[in-house]
């Protein structure tokens, strides 16, 4: 385990799977006075799972809106697959997002469509040579994914707190990405669903091999699902290892994230 | 001499408005177009309106004309009364009270839908998707309604004729083909031009302003319900100041 500025992972770390798949160096965000980031480095390997614990408002949520490119930071860089997202051009960019699935924290569904819509909507826009019976199979093996086949033509409105969390996971994996980030995927729901969801994450992973990035307050979730969990303090990666060494750990403000 | 918040607020946002209209054309104009988004928007905002402006123009056309009557045979010159109903309708108020109701329907609905879009990150969401939100949501609404408001004019004017003939035929007996024959006699070609080029800029002025609100709507539903009314308080407001403008223009022109 490692605490402190020097955050990188060690390249010999047995915990890496494969090769790099996101490389954040020396990242730095602000808005206003208030630094959000301040030279947080991080690399995530090939079919590995980091989880970002932190307080609220710590900047979980404004790392992966930059590396998804929803965000600008001020400086740093941050590089999928070799490309420095702050430096694509808007074609690039959404080249590179083909690669990375974004499941929102309120989900984000549209609640003016229907569940199939919603899931065509990706595909009609980054793959637009498929024909209709493409796509009717790609919707229908996403929602089998994640066992909602039957709610195709419902309105997101029909669906519950699980249901929906689901579906919006279906339309993350419908592109096949090769990275997902999840935010808070289990927040408000009860524990039952919550594990249900932390066990489809995983099943899902296996399947199409993904890497992840998971940002959670649920303890559980950090148990079931991390490879590597990494705390994020001060704008600064704090500590970094996994699930088991940062729960012996003996600092005090490890300790108050896993009591 | 410092500026009060207020004022420096007004300036910032009147600033952050100029740069999102400039987003709407240097993105939003651009191919490749959203042509279907843009059509369904035109059926839910022009073709959904259309009662409402309808039923709002009867009524005050049937109105209008009750509350001018008295004055008019005061004077001796009822006769005159499809002429005077007709040429206020179909410059000023027709115009301008659909573009108010509109403002009212329309502003705020977009206002309100893009609004909760943006709180729950569903605007994110269609960015990760690789839609650009400009095009999408902002070119589309903005184009629908600056396309939809001058032909609910056109349609609300002449239900507000219609209107009126009835009111003038709750006192007298007068034939639709007398009445509007009147109406349209006493008509120019600088009547109903500047009327109708008007309501081009009132509907880009509601549009723009509903998506600008929705766009900037803070977190929480409170914030999603004063994006909605603030739009149809600055989008009346600008209406008005449109109306000013055009009637200065048009004289300008020569066209009063």
């Amino acid at each position: 385990m490692e605490t402190g500025k020097k955050n990188e992972l060690n390249p010999k770390d047995n915990l890496a799977k494969g090769a790099p798949v996101i490389i954040i160096e020396h990242l730095f965000k602000r808005f206003g006075k208030n630094v959000v980031l301040k030279d947080f480095n991080l690399t995530v390997h090939q079919e590995e799972n980091v989880v970002i614990l932190g307080k609220s408002g710590a900047g979980k949520s404004v790392l992966i809106k930059c590396i998804i490119g929803l965000l600008k930071p001020d400086s740093g860089k941050i590089l999928v697959f070799g490309d420095n997202v702050p430096d694509l051009s808007p074609d690039e960019l959404d080249r590179v997002r083909t690669k990375i699935g974004f499941l929102f924290q309120a989900n984000a569904l549209y609640d003016s469509m229907t569940v199939r819509e919603n899931l065509e909507f990706p595909l009609r826009r980054h793959w637009i040579d498929l024909t209709q019976k493409q796509v009717d199979q790609m919707v229908s093996e996403a929602l089998d994914n994640v066992g909602l086949k039957n709610t195709v033509d419902m309105m997101p409105a029909e669906l519950s707190g699980g249901m929906l969390k689901r579906v919006a996971l279906a339309r993350t994996l419908i592109l096949k990405p090769e990275i997902i980030l999840y935010d808070e995927p289990t927040t408000g729901l009860d524990p039952v669903t919550s594990r249900e969801i932390d066990n489809l994450i995983l099943k899902l992973q296996k399947k199409y091999h993904t890497s992840s990035i998971v940002i959670s307050h649920d303890m559980n979730c950090v148990k079931n699902i991390a490879d590597r969990v990494i705390l994020l303090l001060d704008g600064m990666c704090y500590a970094n290892g996994t699930y088991n060494k940062l729960e012996r750990s003996v600092d005090e403000r490890i300790k108050q994230f896993f009591e | 001499m410092a500026l009060t918040e207020d004022t420096r607020n007004f300036f910032d946002e009147t600033g952050d408005m100029a740069k999102f209209t400039g987003r709407f054309f240097s993105h939003g104009l651009r191919p490749q177009f959203e042509i279907k988004e843009l059509l369904a928007q035109c059926y839910t905002i022009g073709y959904k309106s259309f009662p409402l402006i309808g039923l709002t123009g009867f009524i005050m056309g049937l109105v209008l004309t009750m509350q001018l009557r008295p004055s008019l045979v005061s004077y001796g010159v009822q006769s005159e009364l499809p002429v005077m109903v007709g040429i206020a309708i179909v410059r000023e108020i027709g115009p301008v009270i659909t573009a108010l109701i509109f403002a009212g329907k329309i502003g705020s609905s977009i206002g309100a839908e893009l609004g909760s879009m943006k709180v729950t990150e569903q605007i994110d969401a269609m960015e990760v998707s690789g839609t650009n939100p400009y095009k999408y949501l902002v070119a589309t609404r903005v184009l629908a309604t600056t396309l939809m408001l001058p032909v609910l004019t056109i349609l609300g004017d002449a239900v507000s004729l219609f209107g009126a003939y009835i009111g003038v035929n709750l006192s007298s007996v007068t034939s639709l083909h007398f009445f509007f024959t009147q109406v349209f006699q006493s008509l120019s070609f600088s009547d109903i031009l500047p009327a109708i080029t008007k309501t081009f800029f009132f509907g880009f002025a509601v549009g723009i302003i509903g998506c600008y609100k929705g766009f900037n709507s803070s977190k929480g539903t409170k914030g999603v319900g004063i994006s909605a009314n603030s739009a149809v308080v600055l989008s009346s407001v600008l209406i008005f100041i449109i109306d000013l403008l055009a009637v200065q223009f048009t004289n300008l022109l020569g066209l009063n």
